[in-house]
């Protein structure tokens, strides 16, 4: 949008524009590996209900509701 | 001379070293939760299967799982869940470190690290767990699962605004006040949105009239104690492993100023 030619606003320096999306980067990833072991019934993770029986245990002791 | 210890390390040497409190933390409440909490899976697993034995009529071949995993399995399962989860929770404190590291003045002696696993046990764990308490298997109405995952997701966040608020009315009484009243303001605010958040939010009755009271309370005693275990253990050894980086680094920058 600005003759930088890049979509970044020039307000912010680089370096933090680049943490706040390393930042987003990673909390996605991790909320997502959190999803796997606590809620995932095999819909994302494509395996079936293998992951999800595999950590049953686990997951009734971290005190999720699990069925 | 004053070291130059204020410059924050980058956020990868920091995410790294919260992955890594958050697997040994998992790995250590699952060796809790193995101990603790499994004999009482046990039982109340062999009060389930007793449950459906009882009425094959209505049941049929209904439910009786094949097994996909045995329950061997399950109980080595246990590590893996608490391991990556753990991995997973460390990962976002040291998210949250460093986010709040920008507003910290001065640098940090390891208390914001242990602060903030101690705000994520209270927000996120006890006040949803005084709400919702963990079910053993036997205990819990399949057909209300979606309700209970979503208002339990909905508890953590609730909780964590509770502390947060807590936190505001800490700050909003000035720096003057003495402790007392800046904490009186902290408890308010964080049983405010707390209280509010018990009544609005509906409640689940669903343990069976004749699940054994003892096995119930001593389950979701062992449930919290893994809670507590992971969130002490991933502020102790993440504030250990900042410790041990900033001296790291000062020793490395000292040479060279």
């Amino acid at each position: 949008m600005s003759s930088s030619a890049s979509s970044q606003p020039v307000v912010h320096p680089a370096g933090s524009v680049r943490l706040l999306w390393t930042v987003l980067a990673t909390v996605a990833v991790l909320t997502l590996l959190a999803y796997l072991v606590a809620f995932d019934q095999g819909s994302v993770s494509r395996s079936g209900m293998y992951l999800h029986e595999l950590m049953h245990d686990g997951r009734h002791l971290l005190g999720v509701p699990c069925h | 001379m004053p070291l130059n210890t204020t410059t924050t390390p980058p956020f990868a040497a920091v995410l790294v070293r919260g992955l890594l409190a958050g697997l040994i933390a998992g790995l250590l409440a699952g060796a809790f939760a193995y101990v603790a909490g499994e004999p009482h899976v046990e039982a109340a697993i062999a009060i389930e299967e007793a449950a459906t034995h009882a009425e094959p009529a209505a049941a049929g071949a209904h439910d009786h799982e094949d097994a996909l995993v045995s329950r061997t399995g399950q109980r080595g399962g246990l590590f893996l869940a608490t391991g990556l989860f753990g991995a997973a929770m460390g990962g976002l404190l040291a998210t949250a470190y460093v986010l709040l590291s920008r507003r910290r003045r001065g640098d940090d002696d390891g208390r914001s690290g242990l602060l903030l696993a101690g705000a994520a046990l209270l927000g996120a764990v006890i006040v949803p767990f005084l709400k919702y308490p963990a079910n053993p298997p036997a205990v819990g109405d399949p057909a209300t699962i979606n309700q209970r995952t979503v208002t339990y997701l909905l508890m953590v966040v609730l909780g964590l605004v509770a502390v947060w608020a807590g936190s505001l009315g800490y700050r909003s009484v000035g720096a003057q006040a003495p402790t007392w009243l800046r904490a009186a303001a902290a408890v308010g605010g964080f049983l405010l949105v707390t209280a509010v958040s018990y009544v609005v939010m509906p409640s689940f009755q669903e343990v069976p009239a004749d699940f054994p009271a003892t096995l119930l309370w001593s389950f979701r005693l062992a449930s919290l104690g893994t809670q507590v275990v992971l969130w002490t253990g991933i502020g102790l050894l993440f504030a250990a492993l900042m410790h041990h980086e900033r001296r790291r680094r000062a020793g490395t920058a000292l040479p060279s100023t």
